[in-house]
């Protein structure tokens, strides 16, 4: 009998369809994986099997958890199913945890709530299941709070909340999506192996379709809030018929055609860098300590290159793009740019029209009150004029799109296209380095495939360089001639792109490369 | 969206009470006619007359404009100081500019409004200008905190780098990039300040720290009515109901257009 | 924690300090002779040369401010001109009646405003969210002295239930006395408590939508008890901070209330030292009033470490 039955779900919240006839189930010990972009519908679809829904919410249809339907349960009787039969693990794993409360107590909760303990029992059994979820007792006692935690260790005491009581069920959404790579290894690694022990059912969303692949045994494509394509796990790629699952597949190891790499002239080159902070004075008196983020760092870009910098989160490549871009001041060290040194004074200025800079977030890299126009012209400041009506209207066209968008504001158009949008910004003083500090992390596969395409054309209409920051291996793989790893503040290894991955000479690289979830190609 | 209306309309009818008093009121309100005092509404005079028998409408309506002097001066004292300050200590956030200025801020916050007063008036005498400065020094902490607070999420923004790395600089980014964005902010404060701000004159004016006569103002007018309430309570009713709606009124505008402008923003001030 | 108790109490001290100096300069200022501001234009060269010679107005400025912070140190707030009598003796005649009065105030603020902070948030959007919100747009826009006086006209003129005004004093039994506080603290009370149930709505609301709620509704902690176990703490923090700005608002609207009620605390002892000129009192009772905001403020910000683990390790 299947754990979790899902039968005809749709759901409409405030009157807006979100999701359309769902139909899925899994057994016991079976990883099911539910794989959709943004909006799809995946994350609704937990939380009706979680009667966890928004205000305004209506599904038909039925959910049954180990037998019992749960869509026209009373919340007092779901709230013995919560927690015990079923158990949830959410993406943010730095909101996920209460504050002002110490993890065994969290976890101790849970236990207290369904099995009726005293405190004293209730925090023994915390401390076995913290154990099971890998935070030895000695290492990480009770008493720690949240915030002494990690992310990826905060995503184990969130685990050990969810299957603290052997739930039947255990639904994880995007639980590694706010992790770094090899920290994703391990989490997953351990749900795999709590899921085989307690012959634990498992639904794991993701939008990444490496994740599931070789972890699930069964997976669900979802759009538009509805399964477009159901198969066996390792033989998707095979079976597979729907053309968005498809698309899904060959955007996801999407290969820009792009020109071989450039001339030997340095166009950046970056001399014993150091950058480092002063840290909180410990006594009153004390000089404070210093935390060195970039460490010594040397290295040449060359003109028509893309250069890959990738490391994990704290590394110091933001600092060391920051530096780079001269909006932080360096310990020690120089940054040339062709040729010439950057001072930090207001000489740059004429320098820094060379190298422009595109950023993550869609969302939050442009003044939301000035129109597309002004935004992307904000760059000319650096020339000491204003720009031209051609020039904006060049800029658009020569990212796909239209000159008339340029009287909108930034909240009319998509992430997708703010991303353009944003590189018309880079493009339109024609510098000669464009920075792309994790440019394309935030966006769906598909979307990231155009972008990345769009990058290669304008790299060979403009002769532009790159500079391709990422934690995304995966990304930096293909798009990149060589590349820097970067940890704790170090670039460990340096290479052609290629050569580093399929042959890593640092024993860190290597555990890097390694914790990559590839696509399984049989 | 219907309390943004009615926080309107009653905005409105204290304005236009208040701007009417220039051209008409309907008595003098400086004749006194002490024949005639103490009556109770009456549709010759629909709000009574006080203890010198003049007419309660009209010294309302002048009375307003009193409040609306004080609390505007004392906004715009609030927003010309506390708003720069505020942008300054975000732009330098975590060195010791920031670090003066605000713990300069703290230090304000532990003197009400009413203590200042106290002290300007032991020193020079009362007047309103005492009001309009005590409650005036007392907004700045207040816009200051507000403009930091919602500056320092701005500064986190994308858009701030690349306006760096366009190489403009911090009073430039400043201006440009972030007081447009917390603008609507700084309107829904101004309006719960200048609610308070009426508040404030009506009690420093009740206690005699405030307006003095023959200015009519609304909390002397509560003032001269306490001994004399028992007898004639419309004399403490009117004026007091005009505090109240007009507070009540610029409160709801407040919420109104907070909720309309950016439902993100919380009431951050008192 | 320790570091922490250190870093706020030399703040505190830092406070102080600054405030005593700006209370100092302000009644330095005082345009002209300050005796012969004092005494009025009539007043007779030796009375001003008596009067400068027991003030020790002859000192320079700063031997004169170490003079009064010394003083103050040691509980010695000067001597009253117009009372001839120590102003620490006056000033503790009348905290008798303030310091009950603003306590008063202050636990009937926190009983009214908890219960109408939470249940609206706990039943948002119906009828009882409606009723307590509408409750308190009213009582933010009071002014505390005008609702003194309502009250007055119903419960004391009308009803008879409590007297008009005047304090019958400690002497005659703690429930007369504390009745004569009763309306007072009610019309200080009120307007705050609707300040702060709002702000207590809105911090629970903000709690209950973040993502620490959900994962403990995931557990299976039903609504109530999420709100109880996990929202309520984390609400509590921003409500600190107001009740600890508050603080400063019941003190000087305790001396606002006292003039309608006739009591005579510390309030009224200002506007008479206002009156008669007597700047040594309202010098001395000012920074007392400050210390007394300054003080509360420290107690929120050791508060906040009791509530929050993560200010007790160091920040």
């Amino acid at each position: 009998m299947s754990v979790l039955q899902i039968e005809n779900l749709s759901l409409a919240i405030h009157g807006a369809r979100i999701l359309r006839h769902i139909s899925l189930s899994i057994g016991p010990g079976e990883i099911h994986g539910l794989i959709g972009e943004s909006g799809s519908g995946k994350s609704m679809t937990a939380l009706a099997v979680m009667q966890l829904l928004p205000e305004g919410a209506e599904a038909s249809g039925a959910v049954s958890l180990a037998g019992q339907s749960v869509v026209t349960l009373r919340d007092a009787d779901m709230c013995t199913l919560r927690g015990a039969t079923v158990g949830m693990v959410f993406q943010e794993p730095m909101t996920a945890l209460n504050p002002l409360l110490n993890i065994g107590q969290q976890v101790a909760e849970v236990i207290a709530l369904h099995d009726n303990l005293s405190r004293s029992k209730a925090f023994v059994r915390a401390a076995e299941v913290l154990e099971r979820c890998e935070l030895p007792r000695d290492q990480f006692p009770l008493t720690r709070y949240p915030h002494e935690l990690s992310g990826g260790q905060r995503q184990r005491v969130v685990i050990a909340m969810a299957i603290a009581m052997k739930p039947k069920l255990l639904i994880a959404d995007e639980p590694t999506t706010a992790l770094d790579v090899t920290t994703q290894a391990e989490i997953l690694k351990l749900i795999k192996r709590l899921a085989d022990e307690d012959e634990m059912a498992v639904l794991l969303i993701t939008h990444d379709l490496a994740v599931v692949t070789g972890l699930a045994d069964d997976i669900s494509i979802m759009r538009n809030g509805e399964i477009v394509e159901q198969g066996k796990g390792a033989m998707l790629h095979r079976t597979m018929t729907h053309p968005y699952t498809k698309a899904l597949f060959s955007a996801s190891g999407h290969q820009p055609e792009r020109a071989q790499a450039g001339q030997d002239r340095a166009l950046l080159s970056v001399e014993n860098v150091t950058c480092s902070y002063a840290l909180p004075r410990k006594t009153l008196l004390q000089v404070p300590e210093r935390f060195i983020a970039v460490n010594d760092v040397s290295f040449e870009l060359h003109q028509g290159e893309s250069l890959g910098l990738v490391g994990e989160s704290g590394c110091g490549k933001s600092t060391l793009t920051r530096a780079i871009l001269g909006l932080e001041p360096l310990q020690s060290g120089t940054v040339r740019l062709d040729g010439a040194e950057m001072t930090g004074t207001a000489d740059d200025l004429a320098l820094r029209r060379k190298m422009q800079v595109v950023f993550q977030d869609p969302y939050s890299s442009f003044n939301p009150r000035h129109k597309v126009d002004r935004l992307i012209a904000e760059p000319f400041h650096l020339l000491g004029r204003t720009a031209r009506m051609d020039e904006i209207d060049e800029a658009l066209v020569s990212v796909g799109l239209s000159p008339t968008d340029k009287e909108k504001y930034i909240h009319e158009f998509s992430g997708g296209q703010r991303q353009r949008i944003a590189i018309a910004r880079a493009l339109i003083i024609r510098p000669e380095l464009i920075i792309l500090d994790e440019a394309v992390t935030a966006l769906d596969v598909s979307i990231r495939a155009q972008i990345l395409d769009l990058l290669a054309d304008l790299s060979e209409q403009f002769s532009l360089s790159y500079l391709f920051i990422s934690h995304d291996l995966s990304v930096v793989r293909r798009v990149t001639d060589r590349v820097l790893v970067m940890r704790a503040g170090r670039i460990v290894e340096t290479g052609e792109t290629e050569q580093v991955f399929t042959n890593p000479q640092n024993p860190y690289t290597r555990k890097l490369i390694a914790a990559v979830p590839q696509l399984s190609d049989a | 969206m219907r309390n943004l209306i009615l926080g309107f309309a009653l905005t409105a009818l204290f304005l236009i009470g208040a701007a009417l008093s220039f051209l008409w009121t309907p008595y003098d309100h400086t004749v006194l006619e002490v024949t005639n005092k103490l009556k109770p509404p009456t549709l010759a005079h629909p709000f009574g007359t006080d203890q010198l028998g003049r007419d309660i409408l009209s010294m309302i309506m002048v009375g307003a404009r009193t409040s609306i002097a004080v609390a505007i001066v004392a906004v715009g004292i609030g927003i010309g100081l506390g708003v720069p300050l505020g942008l300054a200590a975000a732009a330098s956030r975590g060195s010791w500019i920031d670090e003066v200025i605000m713990r300069g801020n703290d230090l304000i916050f532990a003197f009400p409004s009413l203590l200042i007063a106290i002290m300007i008036t032991a020193v020079f005498g009362p007047s309103a200008v005492n009001a309009i400065i005590a409650i005036g020094i007392f907004n700045i902490p207040v816009f200051a905190r507000v403009t930091r607070g919602a500056a320092l999420s701005i500064w986190q923004q994308d858009y701030i780098l690349a306006a760096r790395v366009a190489g403009k600089g911090t009073m430039r980014i400043s201006v440009e990039h972030i007081l447009p964005n917390i603008a609507n902010l700084l309107i829904v404060q101004g309006t719960i300040q200048f609610s308070l701000g009426i508040l404030a004159e009506a009690a420093l004016s009740y206690v005699g720290l405030g307006a003095q006569p023959p200015v009519p103002s609304w909390g002397r007018m509560l003032a001269d009515s306490q001994t004399l309430f028992m007898i004639a309570p419309h004399i403490t009713l009117f004026p007091g109901c005009a505090i109240v709606l007009t507070v009540l009124g610029l409160n709801l505008a407040g919420d109104g257009l907070r909720d309309l402008l950016d439902p993100r923003i919380r009431r951050a001030g008192l | 924690m320790l570091r922490y108790i250190v870093t706020r109490t030399g703040s505190l001290c830092l406070s102080l300090l600054v405030a005593s100096v700006v209370i100092f300069a302000l009644i330095e200022v005082v345009p002209g002779d300050p005796v012969a501001f004092m005494l009025g234009l009539n007043a007779q060269p030796d009375t001003v040369a008596a009067l400068r010679e027991e003030l020790g107005l002859n000192a320079s400025v700063l031997e004169r401010y170490f003079s009064w912070v010394f003083g103050l140190l040691q509980g010695d707030l000067g001597t009253s001109y117009t009372y001839r009598s120590p102003v620490s003796e006056i000033v503790a005649e009348r905290l008798v009646i303030s310091l009950p009065l603003a306590a008063y105030a202050l636990a009937l603020t926190i009983l009214i405003a908890f219960p109408a902070g939470i249940l609206p948030a706990a039943y948002r959007g119906r009828a009882a969210d409606v009723a307590v919100m509408g409750g308190t747009q009213l009582g933010v826009a009071i002014p505390n002295f005008w609702f003194a006086m309502i009250m007055v006209m119903i419960f004391a003129i009308n009803l008879r239930w409590f007297s008009a005004g005047g304090f019958p004093g400690w002497e005659a039994g703690f429930f007369p006395a504390m009745k004569a506080l009763t309306l007072p603290a009610i019309a200080l009370a009120l307007p705050q408590a609707s300040i702060l149930a709002r702000v207590m709505r809105s911090a629970l609301l903000d709690t209950l939508g973040s993502d620490y709620i959900r994962t403990a509704r995931a557990k299976g902690l039903t609504k109530g008890q999420a709100l109880r176990r996990h929202a309520l703490r984390n609400a509590l923090i921003p409500v600190l901070t107001i009740l600890g700005l508050q603080f400063s608002f019941l003190l000087a609207g305790a001396i606002i209330i006292e003039n309608v009620f006739f009591l005579p605390g510390l309030g009224r002892l200002i506007f008479q030292a206002i009156s008669q000129r007597d700047l040594i009192v309202v010098e001395s009772v000012v920074m007392l009033l400050v210390f007394a905001v300054i003080f509360v403020n420290f107690i929120v910000d050791l508060a906040y470490a009791w509530v929050d683990p993560r200010l007790r390790v160091q920040t």
